[in-house]
């Protein structure tokens, strides 16, 4: 350890909500010009922990310094004026502002008494620069923006307010390839200009590239706390699920004959520009990976079988039969039986005002109801069993899904589709910002869902997950198949190279 | 530059498009012509619903509603019919009166829902009825008072060189004075914030709670500055229940046809001005055409439908249906 002095400390922090335990005397040390890694399944305390430090929630017990002087946050501007500013997982941008009006929101630049707009488009666009993302026009709309841009305009905003204590949680779960590289060189500057960092995220390699210290979180308390690299991945991961640490995928089955007949066929699918003439087929019992780099239509391809998209040219085939899906409605009706789980749970999966039940029986309804009128005891069974298949840790079925750990709501948003009895099963990037134990169980229930005879399209930005979980992989570029890999070709090496459209073969 | 820019401007500009429009079909069809006269008639009705239409743009921002507008009008309308009078002194003293109350009933308003935590569009209702009831309880019947400041009033209504009206100068006055500095400012930005996305605002430290209470402040004042102008035009009060219902109801007609987004955080009170000037040239366009005055509602709301469906004419060339939904 370093002798550097402690910036920010926190001392027997506890917070409960309700009966729930969130955190419970639970210490951190953070020290200027070191990045401080946070790992742990998701409802060990993270999140609270960082709402904590950033004024977001008060502690119920215990105290924080800042420069060994106790500090009380009373909101988050409290926290930020004290130099602690926190990036969100759920991203803090207005839609309807423009970047440089977000990047500037706590603090404007004043001239007269009114914001200064030409200062303001100064000070965006040299945070935007520091943040990589020179790219990014300040006066854009942030919806107007995809995601993984926004993602870098959350990094400049915080960068604009001088912190000293900056809080990334899953800062590049949305990320590119690319643009993480970008973002780690800025952050490694602002470590090495005596900046303190606390890292929150999944991918353990990314940890393992930027952390100094790392703590592990377990059940709202810290159990260990060590300097990066002093520990293997798999005690890493034996500490956050405080049990032995098995096989991270399920194994995968003999290849299904490519003789087989697909459920789902699709010929020359087209949506320009984002869709360049698409052809796949997908059979009962197989796992087609989507991959290459993010925004390659990827997104684009699930929405467009699922009947999102208008003026969608091609053919889609159905057990053989051309089927025109219209809408969700007739993507999930029996004929077809298609399921998407969306990439956004919290708008596009879940109705997070309303109970766990009602949330999981949303799209199988029609099968509990005779005359238009809902069958509760049969929805009921329904929605228990199902719970019980999945584990899904809620406090009843009453209990709101927004109550739920991020875990637990992606389960709901899979199992509510599962009740539907889906025979193609599309999953936009279903693990996005999931603790290790909830993603093995999806892992193993994707092979046993295949094993039953469904047919699974699944996009991941985790290449991992593509190699362990697919039985064939179909790299997108430019919003078309640019290759195909199946079984053993599934390497990290070639899903990059591919989603890069660069020929190894030829390099070597 | 440009593309940013008329991004921004979209909604103001169709409604200016449409006034534009409407008016020029008003004016040519008109026995008189495009004369000051003509010109000075319209502006003055059009100035009173543009005056209550950026009052309740200023809450329609936050993503709220105030249904008291209508009412702290008509509330302005009966104490300057009592206070606006004698000289300056006393003028300047009953002016400052009848805006100090839509102060009032405004941060009322905030308090309610803020404080309150009630819903804008329930609270404004219940806080309407009270003001009203106040109104009727000062003028039970309408009335003037002897002493009225009548110069006050033929100056703000009348012309300015004999040709431009004197009370679309005013408006632009409220444009300089009061909409570009809220616009530029750090509380005027939070109220966009605010109405945009709440947890985001909350989130990134803006100062919420100030915002909203500045937007139904604003509310209240320039709903009150309508009511001054009402009493200019008719020298006298009067607790009119269903003016101010109309009023009510109209500005938030010219607020949509001003480009004002009723979701919040989008629109301006140039397109809300545009909006109300618009709503009233389709209003005045039956009288020129000479029809049954029986026909002005049910014209009225047919063209209102058309216009605002111009505004979601993008959502035709949707090709992504979540599009549908943002």
């Amino acid at each position: 350890m370093t002798e550097a002095p402690s910036l920010f400390r926190m001392e027997g922090i506890s917070k409960r909500y309700g009966g729930v335990r969130a955190l419970e005397q639970a210490e951190l040390t953070i020290k200027a010009g070191r990045v401080h890694a946070i790992l742990g399944e998701n409802g060990a305390g993270k999140s609270t922990l960082i709402k904590v430090m950033a004024g977001v929630v008060a502690p119920d017990a215990g105290r924080m310094l800042l420069d060994d002087k106790p500090v009380v946050f009373a909101g988050p501007a409290a926290a930020n004026a004290a130099g602690i500013v926190c990036i969100f997982q759920e991203l803090s941008l207005i839609p309807d502002l423009s970047v440089a009006d977000n990047i500037v929101i706590s603090n404007p630049p004043m001239r007269f008494g009114l914001i200064d707009r030409r200062a303001q488009h100064r000070i965006a666009a040299e945070a935007l620069q520091r943040a990589g993302g020179g790219d990014i026009d300040p006066r854009e709309i942030v919806k107007d923006l995809p995601l993984s841009r926004r993602q870098i305009v959350e990094i400049a905003k915080a960068l604009a307010r001088k912190p000293r204590v900056l809080i990334l949680d899953e800062a590049t779960s949305a990320l590119t390839a690319a643009d993480v590289t970008t973002v780690f060189g800025v952050l490694k500057r602002l470590r090495d200009e005596g900046i303190a960092l606390l890292y929150i995220s999944h991918r353990m390699h990314e940890i393992a590239e930027l952390a100094d210290d790392c703590t592990v979180f377990r059940n709202g308390r810290n159990v260990a706390s060590y300097v990066a690299g002093t520990k293997t991945d798999r005690e890493v991961v034996e500490l956050m699920i405080g049990r032995e640490y098995s096989h991270k995928f399920p194994a995968r089955p003999a290849p299904v004959p490519s003789t087989a007949p697909p459920v789902l066929e699709v010929r020359n699918l087209t949506w320009a520009p984002r869709l360049n003439g698409i052809s796949l087929a997908a059979r009962a019992g197989e796992v087609v990976g989507l991959g290459g780099l993010d925004g390659q239509g990827q997104r684009e391809l699930l929405l467009a079988l699922f009947g999102v998209l208008r003026g969608v040219s091609g053919a889609v085939l159905i057990d053989g039969k051309p089927t025109a899906i219209g809408s969700p409605r007739v993507a999930k009706s029996p004929g077809v039986g298609m399921a998407l789980i969306p990439e956004d749970r919290k708008t596009e999966g879940l109705m997070l005002p309303m109970s766990v039940r009602d949330n999981l029986s949303f799209a199988s309804l029609g099968q509990f109801s005779s005359g238009g009128m809902i069958d509760r005891a049969a929805e009921s069974r329904a929605v228990d069993d199902v719970i019980r298949l999945l584990e899904i840790k809620t406090d009843g079925t009453a209990a709101l899904a927004g109550s739920l750990s991020g875990g637990n709501q992606q389960k709901v948003v899979i199992a509510k589709w599962l009740m539907t009895a889906p025979r193609i099963i599309l999953l936009n990037d279903p693990t996005r910002g999931i603790d290790v134990g909830t993603k093995q169980e999806i892992y193993a229930l994707l092979r046993r869902l295949a094993n039953e005879g469904a047919a699974i399209i699944l996009y991941s930005t985790d290449y991992d997950e593509l190699i362990g979980c697919c039985d064939r992989v179909l790299v997108l570029y430019d919003g078309a198949i640019k290759r195909e890999l199946a079984g053993d070709e599934i390497t990290e090496r070639a899903l990059i190279a591919s989603a890069l459209d660069i020929d190894l073969a030829v390099e070597a | 530059m440009t593309r940013f820019w008329l991004n921004e401007q979209r909604g103001t500009l169709l409604a200016l498009a449409i006034f534009a429009v409407m008016f020029t079909l008003y004016v040519s069809n008109h026995p008189a012509g495009f004369t000051p006269n003509v010109v000075q008639t319209a502006a003055n009705k059009g100035v009173l619903l543009a005056l209550v239409a950026i009052a309740q743009t200023f809450v329609v921002l936050t993503a709220g509603i105030d249904l008291s507008v209508g009412m702290v009008m008509i509330l302005a309308n009966c104490i300057a019919s009592y206070l606006v009078v004698g000289g300056l002194i006393t003028t300047t003293g009953g002016v400052l009166a009848v805006l100090a109350t839509g102060v009032v009933c405004g941060a009322i308003n905030g308090a309610i829902v803020i404080f309150g935590r009630l819903q804008p569009i329930v609270a404004t209702i219940a806080t309407g009825a009270v003001y009203y009831g106040i109104a009727l309880w000062m003028r039970p019947f309408p009335g003037s008072t002897d002493a009225f400041n009548g110069d006050l009033a033929d100056a703000l209504t009348g012309k300015v060189f004999g040709v431009v009206p004197a009370s679309l100068v005013f408006l632009l006055g409220v444009i300089v004075v009061i909409w570009i500095p809220f616009r530029r400012s750090i509380l005027g930005r939070a109220v966009y914030a605010t109405g945009s996305s709440e947890v985001a605002a909350f989130m990134s430290g803006v100062p919420i709670l100030q915002a909203k209470m500045l937007a139904y402040v604003f509310s209240g004042l320039l709903a009150a500055v309508g009511g001054l102008f009402l009493t200019f035009f008719t020298y006298s009060g009067e607790a009119s229940l269903s003016n101010g219902n109309t009023y009510t109801l109209y500005s938030i007609a010219a607020v949509v046809l001003g480009g004002v987004s009723l979701f919040g955080g989008r629109g301006s009170a140039v397109g809300a001005i545009f909006g109300a000037l618009a709503f009233r040239a389709i209003g005045d366009l039956l009288f020129v055409f000479d029809f049954d005055p029986l026909w002005q509602p049910l014209f009225q709301g047919i063209v209102l439908l058309v216009s605002v469906s111009l505004g979601s004419a993008r959502l035709f060339s949707v090709r992504n249906r979540l599009d549908f939904f943002s």
